[in-house]
């Protein structure tokens, strides 16, 4: 049988045992009177494959036929209600055929990420180089506006402004 | 350098050393990679992946990268030896069970601190584990290795979206940092539950000994980034080393301090039952084992037992699994065969272990 929740009849999804001076204290709870206890944080976050699952459904309801008729992937032939049938695109090419409707599920997947910032192939050319580079310090600017560090901000914008110069 | 190698003695991330090795067993990094102009693995042609294979092996088995890299291709593997792989960590288990004529192999550094598998789901999944909390050098040896292999390969790589990977879910770093943890006092206690929402909470993805889907036997538990788009892989990696991973520690050491504290003659009864049991049982399951060991582990660590050590027992969570225990003997062996096996290599290794 699944357990109740402690303070309603909603089942318990929350459990916790806490010792205290020897003392068992167990708690059951429910999402909402968890959250309100302080035990869970309501979460934003889903785990990834639950995300996908649900991105699945969520499209295959909405538009039925206009991606899987409409956009093949011109490189492989992969359409997009392929890719939702196991997640996995077909080539790189892939990317750029689906950009559109990946960049919602690519945002959700990773927390708000839209756009690369890391490592960067040599190969791939000075340009790409600059690009990256210049993503992150701006992230980092970002950052610290938030963050109210007005120093380190305006540190980081000279920097900016000198990298711009310099790879011009 | 073959297989048969491996039965004796664990790989350099089972060693037990590596800062705070009583807690955190080890370390692991991994790059997923794709080669440009090739479809990813799943919908290239069997000649395709033919071709990335022998591409990637020229680039890897070459004393660029290191000296002594095994390879090993897994079609031609006997399922036992591939079994022996995934025991190990150097290979998924996906990697070894795909359907047996799928052109795919692995190559595994001469210490086993890398292994790279090649057309997994990605052309190049590869891997750097080590013993303890050892992210940044573990990031540093793996970035190396991608440096040597970019050299010579072009990746699939888009401004946008990074390194261009089959699934979504690592695209753009390509970077999956994960630590294994021992958290036996948080088991004990309940408090794993937390450990478990605080860690969804971040993001993260808590797993057991065997990566996805696998329970957390033998309470160790692997925490990994699911981030990979619009991070850098050194927030990933100062994430783990200065946040995630301390606050976990200290955690686990609370729980610990309180079992002592508050149920001291309870906690140290069993932690001797597993003693007791682990060097008098002629009968071991292999789930069993698992959780015998994770208390004498912590018995150890805790100082209360001291007839054995750390490294020996990090070892025989690796050697008492099936695979291991049959190519230890020698022999294919039945289940109850394995469970009598598993008891006698346990009193064997730990007999005569009076350090008191």
């Amino acid at each position: 049988m699944k357990r109740k929740c402690d303070r309603c009849a909603r089942p318990a999804t929350h459990h916790s045992v806490e010792i205290n001076q020897g003392q068992k204290i167990e708690k059951h709870l429910c999402d909402q009177h968890a959250s309100e206890e302080g035990l869970a944080i309501k979460s934003i976050n889903t785990p990834i494959n639950e995300l996908l699952t649900n991105f699945v459904k969520i499209h295959s309801s909405d538009e039925p036929e206009r991606r899987t008729t409409g956009g093949a992937c011109e490189n492989c032939g992969l359409t997009f209600a392929q890719f939702r049938k196991d997640s996995l695109l077909g080539c790189p090419d892939c990317y750029k055929a689906f950009e559109e409707p990946l960049s919602n599920l690519l945002e959700r997947a990773h927390e708000g990420g839209t756009h690369h910032i890391g490592k960067v192939p040599r190969r791939a050319g000075a340009g790409e180089q600059r690009q990256a580079m210049l993503m992150r310090m701006r992230k980092q600017l970002n950052a610290a506006v938030v963050g109210e560090d007005y120093e380190l901000a305006a540190r980081l914008r000279d920097d900016i402004n000198r990298f711009e110069e310099e790879t011009t | 350098m073959n297989l048969t190698n491996y039965t004796d003695h664990a790989g350099e991330w089972l060693r037990g050393s590596g800062p705070h090795s009583d807690i955190v067993i080890s370390s692991r990094v991994r790059l997923a990679r794709n080669i440009a102009g090739f479809p990813f693995v799943k919908r290239a042609s069997k000649r395709q992946r033919h071709e990335v294979l022998a591409t990637c092996k020229e680039r890897i088995v070459s004393d660029r990268l290191a000296p002594n890299i095994l390879w090993v291709d897994l079609p031609q593997s006997p399922a036992m030896d591939r079994q022996l792989l995934v025991e190990r960590h150097l290979i998924s288990r996906q990697h070894a069970n795909a359907s047996d004529d799928a052109p795919r192999a692995v190559a595994v550094g001469a210490d086993e601190t890398f292994a790279i598998m090649v057309n997994e789901e990605d052309h190049l999944r590869m891997q750097v584990l080590r013993s303890g909390l050892q992210l940044s050098e573990a990031f540093d040896q793996i970035n190396r290795i991608d440096d040597i292999l970019e050299d010579q390969i072009d990746y699939a790589y888009a401004k946008r979206f990074g390194y261009l990977t089959a699934c979504p879910t690592n695209v753009g770093t390509g970077l999956r940092v994960s630590v294994m943890l021992h958290l036996p006092a948080l088991k004990i206690t309940g408090e794993i539950d937390k450990v478990r929402r605080a860690a969804r909470d971040m993001h993260l993805a808590v797993r057991g000994l065997f990566g996805e889907g696998s329970e957390a036997h033998g309470d160790l538990y692997q925490i990994s980034n699911q981030t990979t788009l619009g991070k850098s892989e050194e927030e990933v990696l100062a994430d783990f080393q200065n946040t995630i991973v301390p606050q976990i520690i200290a955690y686990e050491q609370q729980a610990r301090q309180a079992l002592m504290r508050h149920r001291e003659a309870e906690f140290d009864d069993k932690l001797w039952r597993a003693w007791a049991i682990l060097t008098h049982a002629r009968v071991m399951g292999g789930e069993e084992v698992l959780s015998l060991l994770s208390h004498l582990r912590l018995a150890v660590n805790l100082g209360r037992v001291n007839r054995t050590d750390i490294r020996t027992i990090n070892e025989l969570f690796l050697l008492t699994q099936s695979a291991h225990l049959q190519k230890i003997s020698g022999c294919e062996m039945d289940a109850p065969t394995r469970r009598a096996a598993r008891a006698r290599l346990l009193r064997q290794r730990l007999a005569g272990g009076d350090r008191s």
